[in-house]
């Protein structure tokens, strides 16, 4: 088993009865591997990660992530499901009336860890994405990059093998963006699969990533790892 | 199915203590959280201690007045008016046959002249008495039934006692206990109806305020959920807030009852004292205390419960 997301055949609606917002979507993602999802407003690139975070269930075709199909997860097991993968979204879902430390505490206390184990994972956590000495902190104290990195931290604490990443840059200035893009790849590094939601083309253009390109619920481009990208057209100063 | 883990948690402890670990570290925050809202928790629980002290107080009062009519059954007297062929010796024989019979607590005899010695002497009608021929009073025998015995058993010895051969007519003067008895069942009846509607309103009440704070608290129930946690895990704080406001509600409740118990103790010992009677107040005993505080706690928490299953499944991720 070399694939930690496959979709096989994947069409999804908005809502019942809706327009589609996925057609047909094949694709995998191997075990390690750091992909971007890419495409304008309404490509699709959200309900993608939507799927593979089971906050909606596709009309027809088959979503397997870490072997697992999740047309077969029920309801009750979904969130024992979510536990296994790191989500981190364009808006933060901080919880703001809680500390940094609290914050990325969370999933482990969900989990039962003792206090302890709480206590190092979360400096660990903090230390990955230049955190640490923040923890007493507020998240409205913070700027708006150093909230993403905290969503981040919160994100890879328990140690997921999966991390999906929703328009992560999305809230964030060219600065801050490329500092949360540095944090992904260096967790890719060390072999935590990412695949990000994004339409910060100018953003990932130089990154030596695989990219999904998404058009109209459909995948019209999929560059592999090292393709050699045209530089984009330069544009209005 | 079951979900493989992507990690594995070396650091999880055992299950049960995971288990305890949590519910007391919820436990305690959702007592702090409430603590830091001191007026809002205070009116809360105030509403619930305020509709819980009602019914218990009512019970309270039950229990005084069903204690002051046991102390009258006491001084029931039932009279065997025996018929003009039984002579002196059986009668004084049957009294002292009925005396050691169960529920009996004693029985006297008392003659025809006797009868008639203690009606000249009470009614003042001494010297018409003089007149008449013949002494037109029966013999008596008075039996004061034993205390230990219920309203209904008193009236089946007194039935009992009524189909004796040598019993002309028997009397007891009972109607007025009779009706005492059938408003104290009456109120009984009307405590519990009472109860079980205040019971409703706390139900009611513990509901709507932990729907509000479900509302407000929306944003993190949604990203609790996305990261994973269980319903459970999400409801158990809001559970704890209603299982705090039953305690809260309870203990106030019991102390209010208290109170006012305290504060008419001494009035109503006044009263009894003019009545020659030592009858004072009872209060909540211990465990009807503990009893009020645990209706609170399951009120409290059933409130809650019926809440949070209803909204919780309103905030789901999208």
């Amino acid at each position: 088993m070399t694939d930690i997301v496959h979709f096989h055949n994947v069409s999804h609606r908005y809502g019942d009865s809706g327009a589609a917002s996925l057609t047909e979507v094949t694709f995998r993602v191997a075990r390690g591997e750091m992909a971007f999802i890419t495409g304008a407003s309404g490509a699709g690139k959200s309900t993608l990660l939507r799927l593979v975070a089971l906050l909606t269930r596709p009309a027809r075709g088959e979503v397997v992530v870490n072997g697992v199909n999740l047309s077969t997860v029920p309801r009750g097991k979904i969130p024992e499901y979510r536990q296994q993968i790191g989500l981190i979204f364009q808006n933060f879902n901080l919880l703001n009336d809680r500390t940094v430390h609290d914050n990325v505490a969370l999933p482990l206390v969900i989990r039962g860890y003792d206090h302890r184990a709480i206590g190092r994972r979360v400096r660990a956590a903090l230390d990955s994405v230049g955190l640490l000495g923040k923890e007493r902190l507020l998240p409205l104290m913070l700027s708006g990059g150093e909230q993403q990195r905290v969503g981040i931290a919160r994100a890879i604490v328990t140690k997921p093998m999966l991390l999906i990443a929703d328009e992560p840059t999305g809230n964030l200035d060219p600065k801050m963006a490329r500092e949360v893009m540095q944090v992904f790849e260096r967790f890719n590094q060390v072999g935590v699969s990412v695949l990000v939601a994004t339409h910060a083309i100018d953003l990932i253009k130089q990154l030596p990533h695989r990219l999904i390109h998404l058009h109209g619920g459909r995948i019209r481009d999929d560059e592999p790892m090292g393709f050699a990208r045209p530089a984009a057209p330069a544009g209005p100063a | 199915m079951s979900v493989p883990p992507l990690d594995t948690a070396p650091e999880r402890p055992v299950w049960i203590q995971r288990w305890s670990q949590e519910h007391a570290r919820v436990l305690l925050a959702t007592l702090g959280r409430l603590c830091r809202e001191p007026v809002s928790t205070f009116m809360t629980a105030a509403v619930v201690g305020i509709t819980l002290a009602l019914p218990a107080a009512l019970h309270v009062l039950v229990k005084n007045v069903s204690a002051i009519s046991y102390s009258w059954e006491g001084t029931l007297q039932a009279s065997l008016f025996l018929k003009d062929s039984v002579t002196p010796e059986r009668g004084r024989e049957l009294a002292q046959r009925l005396t050691g019979r169960s529920g009996v607590a004693k029985a006297s005899y008392i003659s025809r002249e006797q009868s008639l010695l203690e009606f000249r002497q009470l009614s003042g009608f001494g010297e018409a008495l003089d007149l008449l021929s013949d002494n037109p009073l029966p013999a008596v025998i008075v039996v004061t039934p034993g205390r230990e015995l219920p309203q209904h058993q008193i009236t089946r010895l007194l039935d009992e006692l009524a189909r004796l051969p040598e019993v002309e007519v028997a009397k007891l003067d009972q109607k007025w206990l009779e009706r005492l008895y059938a408003i104290l069942s009456i109120v009984q009846r009307t405590v519990l109806i009472l109860s079980a509607l205040l019971a409703l309103a706390v139900l009611v009440t513990v509901g709507n305020t932990i729907r509000l704070d479900i509302e407000s608290r929306r944003e993190e129930i949604v990203v609790m959920k996305l990261i994973g946690a269980p319903d459970g895990f999400i409801r158990r704080p809001f559970l704890y807030t209603g299982f705090w406001y039953g305690v809260l509600g309870g203990f106030l409740a019991w102390v209010l009852v208290d109170t006012a118990l305290a504060a008419l103790a001494g009035p109503a010992h006044n009263l009894a004292g003019l009545y020659d009677s030592s009858f004072q107040l009872a209060g909540l005993s211990w465990r009807s205390g503990v009893g009020l505080l645990a209706a609170g706690v399951v009120l409290g928490v059933l409130g809650s419960a019926w809440t949070v299953g209803r909204h919780m499944s309103r905030y789901e991720p999208g």
